[in-house]
């Protein structure tokens, strides 16, 4: 059978370069499959996440050919072969090592989301809701976390200065599933249009198009959501009603007071956090301030310096004496 | 940043932590278990090897078996008991079984006030599917996707809780303290390959499978049995580790997808086993066991999916351990499928919308992996390794293990299960016991005297021990060790094992612990999955021969054990746990202990003549 | 509030040179700058090359296409506002079709027999097409489907999918004008006006005055497509889909409500094929009516 060539990104943050690696054709297998050929053969060392290669878990996010992709479930038969195939890390995140990135954005936006507030139960404990009530958020639900959304949104793909204020499509579709929810008894328009930037999608749709469970994020997810916030913020007959039945719409603060990560503990962790990198391999926690400031260091820029990080040869423990 | 803050993990000093409750492992028991610690207000940190919410428990598919009597008003904790007892092979911890039926119903509805969204009925409870082995209805489930369902639950739940989680860390080995109580566990950062140490009052182990050791398995690179290891290692008792399930339906074709799960619920849906020469074989499989239950001509069967009441269930839906060595006998027979497996037909039997709407993963899956519409031909599907039933021994209440201080839940842990586990039971093991052990952990934590610490001298020795691989020159991959483990555990101790085999395999991890004690392995620390590999054998090796052992010691077939040469199963063996730990020599010593006696009360209900065919159902929901 | 209070001075109280923070009413948190949450880390390194893209695939056909149409529809247009004749066909060819890019024709300057007898604003002396645009180009121009076409294939922003942005500095629709677009649902209002009154025109164009009376004419079902179009495409729309039933959380509770939505959705899924084909539609039905008009040929009566 025929040789396919894989051009892989081999690199840190001090920088790096495609390497090309040539390895038999085989029938029936997706990219990952040819990686760990090369993992097992020529570059024991290259980097990649991956767990159940099966496209449920939302590990194995690369960019494929430049397409944001799960490389468990892109067959090496439907990409081109005359060419090699390109695969790349995700772009938006800053890289670990070759195509593994650090994805903490997502879960400190996660952090910063207020959780369901649930309405009070029925007599029994218990819930009654209906099908056609759940199936909407079953949808988002599917979300593998893969991030293949956050990572093609040109919102912080291209405009690394967005990402503090902006939750990313992996968060819509989570935040339409808590608002449009059965349960939920609380309002988290205000939030989304002050600090979690629904005004800055332009709804482009990429987060659509990539997204590996089919997931209709722009269509049932953000502009539903857009849809509310014009309810809540730029409806005036909606305005006009709440004046006349004098209801309130909850604030920004009172909700995001909700979620963990806007009630820092103590001012200290407030002071850390600020000047301090949340990696992965951190804790995505509130409360332990060593935890980002020690493993920070590893994952980050300490390790830069280091260029290759740390072998055997120097201190067993750390990472920044022996690099 | 900071100078001050680098000094942590600074020359020659181990990065520490410090909390009252350590959870390593983030799937389904470990999540639970560290929001029960969390709730009761301690200082909990939760470790993972992977990413949040990446844990295994995701491809978890059919559903969380609960008696909630929901869709069979008839069902109760007392069946359910029954059922899993009776699909253990009575091998299980009655103890455990009892709790676990009489509080998964409480387990899954406290997920809805946590955000769950599970299918609903038309009165508006949750719906219950069928499932093998379970005499009602019985599945809280999400479509085909129930295990993602639970851990983005529970992942939610400790996130907004505030959780610590550290992420992509491996833990290699636990301490204990001079009176013997685990007091810090050690591991270090996949990012960046720098050592680590958690100190803790309490830990839990919630590490689940150890699949990795066999070629044909569902479980991702995760399941090395890390847990099963640790414990072992820090002097716990392991039962019944011979206990491994093969799932009857993993997909065969391509070679690269070989083991991926196909969901329980496509027969549960409807679909049917067939040989190469179009024949529902399993009717010639049935046990006597089951045969009071178990339709006897395909007509009955198929009359079953719509009434329960006057049809039996049909033989698809026995306990899986029935059905892999079915599939298995069938394929040996040459009536197997082109890539060795047997059709798994549902296209034929079932809409194509209702298809989708029902199993929508399994449609994609197959669409896009395998290039098969599920809608329009049958799927190949053949046995694959699944979970371990065996594991630690735990207490039935507290899921303390015989080492002070360290709990365990979910799979590592042994007992709940028997000899084979049922469909759904997995899930629901999950939150019962990682509560529970939540709770137990935060009991003993708050009850612990002294500040526990690492002691420096053993974790030099842990650390040197794992970075001794980069010092070898010309050692072997850890790659090629590992496919000579899996291909020694397919083939010599796979789903029928021979005491000449058995005989083999053990020399064979011999000869495999040798070569991992040479194993080499290049380039840095930082992401260096070679290394991880490497760091991960230990594990591997270990389970692989608390695994070959105890098969080699059960002289008979029970549940996911089948041995060849003793094909019935053995009353004198139905008695007993078999035991495995380390003696005080360092030696692994195994011993068959006696089971715990169930009382009179639940004993009775295994009395009663096999039940006619199910009463009136409830409401039924599909 | 005290984060935004700004004193004479121009300045934020505590910062240099402004007042001092005056006793506030409420201490600690009050508006959501003040709730800090745990810092995002930006600007780490990337990986990858520093390319545009890596995309090999024809990503810029798609934008390309849109581009070339919608300049072509927009040009098209525009000439056809400031014809400001040959709109209108009246009673002297036996039929009364009007031009959907001119009506309502309720200005001075509408041709006589164009305009109905309400509402007529005598002292506009402009083209009349300004009104008769100014409902459907809102409702269109805030479209959500249009506002991908055009940020993708006119603004670039961005051009493609995984492809880089045109531009370094960016706010989306969070500032003024582009905040603007929020007005879609009323847009929507509008334009559900506005195809009320296309289908009069429509159920007008079957009387054939002086010409037997009722009839069925070429231009009638021109007319009839025309408005059905429209119909469609703005009742497909995202606003439509929020405000039938989009907005209920418990469908079981409003069953109508959710059947409304659930068709909608339908329609929503095609939103995209609406907007082209009425976007077509109604440029073959203006240039039909301008033709007949301008006496290139006579509407044929089909019965």
């Amino acid at each position: 059978m025929a040789d396919v060539t894989m051009r892989v990104w081999r690199g840190d943050s001090t920088g790096g370069d495609f390497a090309d690696y040539t390895m038999p054709a085989v029938e029936g297998e997706v990219v990952l499959d040819v990686l760990h050929r090369i993992q097992a053969g020529p570059a024991p060392d290259l980097a990649c996440r991956w767990n159940c290669k099966a496209g449920k878990c939302g590990s194995c996010s690369a960019e494929i050919n430049g397409m944001p992709r799960l490389m468990c479930m892109t067959r090496m038969d439907e990409l081109p072969t005359e060419e090699p195939v390109v695969v790349a890390p995700m772009k938006t995140f800053p890289i670990i090592r070759d195509l593994v990135t650090d994805v903490s954005f997502n879960y400190v936006m996660a952090r910063q989301l207020p959780p369901l507030k649930p309405r009070a139960p029925e007599a029994d404990g218990t819930y009654r809701m209906q099908q056609v009530d759940v199936e909407r958020g079953q949808e988002f639900r599917k979300c593998i976390e893969c991030f293949l959304c956050q990572n093609v949104c040109h919102v912080i793909r291209d405009h690394e200065e967005n990402k503090p204020n902006y939750a990313g499509p992996r968060l819509f579709i989570r935040y339409m599933e808590l608002e449009s929810h059965p349960l939920d008894t609380n309002d988290r328009r205000e939030l989304l249009r002050q600090r979690m930037g629904i005004g800055l999608c332009n709804i482009t749709k990429c987060c659509t198009e990539v997204c590996p469970e089919h997931i209709k994020i722009t269509d049932n997810a953000i502009i539903p959501l857009k849809e509310r916030v014009v309810d809540s913020s730029y409806d005036p007959i909606a305005w006009l009603g709440r004046k006349i039945l004098r209801r309130t719409k909850r604030g920004a603060v009172e909700v995001a007071q909700d979620a963990p990560a806007f009630t820092a503990p103590t001012s200290e962790d407030r002071l850390e956090r600020q000047t301090l990198p949340v990696m992965v391999g951190t804790a995505v926690g509130a409360g332990n301030p060593s935890t980002a400031a020690s493993a920070g260091p590893g994952a980050g820029p300490a390790e830069a310096a280091g260029g290759t990080g740390p072998t055997a040869a120097g201190d067993p423990f750390g990472t920044d004496a022996g690099a | 940043m900071a100078d001050g803050l680098t000094a942590g993990p600074g020359a020659g000093e181990l990065e520490t932590h410090d909390f009252d409750v350590v959870v390593i492992g983030a799937g389904g028991a470990g999540l639970r278990a560290a929001v029960e610690a969390k709730e009761r207000g301690l200082r909990t940190a939760l470790v993972c090897k992977s990413l949040l919410g990446k844990a295994h428990t995701v491809m978890a598919e059919g559903g969380a078996a609960a008696a909630m009597g929901n869709v069979w008003s008839e069902d109760n904790w007392q069946v359910h008991f029954r059922d899993t007892m009776r699909g253990g092979k009575m091998l299980n911890n009655w103890r455990m079984a009892q709790l676990h039926a009489q509080e998964s119903p409480d387990r899954i509805h406290e997920l809805e006030r946590w955000g769950a969204l599970f299918d609903r009925t038309p009165d508006g409870r949750i719906l219950q599917r069928d499932f093998g082995g379970h005499r009602y209805a019985r599945l809280a489930h999400v479509g085909d996707r129930t295990g993602l369902e639970l851990i983005r639950t529970l992942q939610q739940r400790a996130v907004s809780m505030g959780i610590e989680v550290f992420m992509e860390c491996k833990i290699l080995r636990l301490h204990k303290d001079s009176e013997g109580r685990v007091s810090a566990a050690v591991g270090y950062w996949r990012p960046t390959g720098s050592f680590v140490a958690f100190t803790g009052k309490a830990f839990v182990l919630a590490t689940g499978s150890i699949g990795k050791s066999w070629k044909y398995t569902s479980n991702s690179w995760e399941s090395t049995g890390d847990g099963h290891a640790m414990a072992l290692w820090a002097g716990a008792d392991m039962i019944d580790m011979e206990c491994v399930q093969f799932h009857p339906t993993g997909m065969v074709w391509p070679l690269s997808v070989r083991g991926i799960l196909v969901t329980e619920g496509v027969r549960g849906d409807g679909g049917v086993l067939r040989n190469s020469e179009g024949r529902r074989f399993m009717f010639d499989y049935i046990p006597p066991m089951f045969a009071a239950e178990t339709a006897d001509s395909e007509a009955e069967g198929d009359r079953w999916y719509d009434d329960h009441t006057n049809n039996r269930r049909p033989p698809e839906l026995l306990p899986r351990d029935e059905v892999a060595r079915s599939i298995n006998s069938e394929v040996k027979a040459g009536r197997g499928s082109p890539h060795g497996g047997v059709f798994l037909d549902i296209a034929s039997r079932r809409s194509a919308e209702y298809i989708r709407r029902r199993l929508p993963s399994m449609y994609h899956q197959f669409k896009e992996l395998a290039g098969v519409d599920i809608t329009a031909e049958a799927m190949e599907v053949g046995p694959t390794c699944h979970y371990v039933m065996g594991g630690i021994r735990v207490n039935a209440d507290t899921e303390a293990t015989t080492v002070p201080g360290l709990f365990a839940c979910g799979e590592v842990a042994g007992g709940m299960h028997g000899s084979n586990r049922l469909g759904g039971n997995s899930l629901s093991d999950l939150l019962v016991f990682g509560r529970r052990a939540g709770m137990a952990a935060a009991d003993y934590a708050e009850g612990r005297t002294g500040t526990p610490t690492v002691d420096a001298a053993e974790s030099r020795k842990v650390v040197d021990e794992a970075l001794a691989p980069f010092a070898r020159d010309g050692g072997e991959s850890p790659y090629d060790i590992h496919r000579d483990l899996q291909e020694t555990m397919q083939s010599l101790v796979g789903i029928i094992r021979t005491e000449s085999e058995l005989v083999q395999a053990a020399s064979e991890l011999d000869k495999l612990a040798e070569r991992a004690g040479a194993v080499a392995v290049s380039g840095g620390r930082a992401y260096n999955p070679g290394w991880n590999l490497a760091t991960d054998l230990p594990s591997m090796l270990a389970v692989s021969r608390l695994v070959t052992t105890g098969a080699l010691a059960r002289r008979e077939s029970r549940g996911g054990h089948t041995r060849d040469d003793y094909p019935k199963p053995d009353p004198e063996f139905g008695k007993v746990n078999l035991v495995q730990r380390f003696d005080e020599q360092g030696r692994l010593t195994l011993t068959p202990e006696p089971l715990p006696q169930m009382p009179p009360e639940l004993a009775a209900l295994f009395e009663e003549p096999a039940a006619s065919p199910a009463p009136a159902p409830g409401k039924e929901g599909h | 509030m005290a984060c935004c209070r700004v004193d004479r001075t121009g300045r934020r109280p505590g910062e240099p040179g402004g007042s001092e923070p005056e006793k506030e009413d409420k201490p600690g948190v009050s508006t959501i700058d003040d709730v800090k949450p745990i810092p995002v880390t930006i600007g780490g390194v990337r990986g990858g090359p520093a390319v545009r893209t890596l995309r090999r695939d024809p990503w810029w056909k798609s934008p390309a296409f849109t581009f070339v149409v919608l300049t072509l529809f927009v040009a098209y247009t525009v000439w056809a506002v400031f014809q400001n004749a040959d709109y209108f066909v009246g009673i002297s060819q036996h039929r009364d079709l009007i031009s959907p890019l001119y009506s309502p024709c309720i200005v001075g300057s509408c041709v006589p027999g164009s305009h109905g007898t309400f509402l007529v604003l005598h002292w506009w002396m402009l083209t009349p097409a300004l009104i008769g645009l100014s409902g459907p180009g809102l409702f269109r121009s805030t479209c959500y489907y249009y506002r991908k076409a055009y940020y993708r294939s006119f603004w670039q922003s961005p051009p493609g999918c995984a492809v880089a942005d045109g531009h370094k500095r960016y706010t989306g629709e969070s500032r003024f004008p582009l905040i603007l677009q929020n007005i879609h649902r009323y847009a929507w209002y509008v334009a559900i006006a506005w195809n009320v009154i296309l289908t009069i025109d429509a159920i007008m164009a079957y009387r054939l005055p002086g010409d037997g009376g009722i009839g069925v004419s070429v231009g009638s079902l021109v007319l009839t497509a025309n408005a059905a179009a429209l119909w469609m495409y703005s009742l497909s729309c995202h606003a439509c889909r929020h405000v039938t039933g989009g907005h209920v959380n418990e469908f079981s509770k409003a069953p109508i409500r959710h059947r409304l939505w659930k068709v909608v959705s339908k329609l929503n899924a095609i939103h995209m094929q609406f907007a082209w084909v009425s976007l077509f539609v109604v440029v073959i039905a203006d240039a039909y009516v301008r033709m007949v008009a301008a006496g290139w040929f006579t509407d044929p009566k089909l019965f």
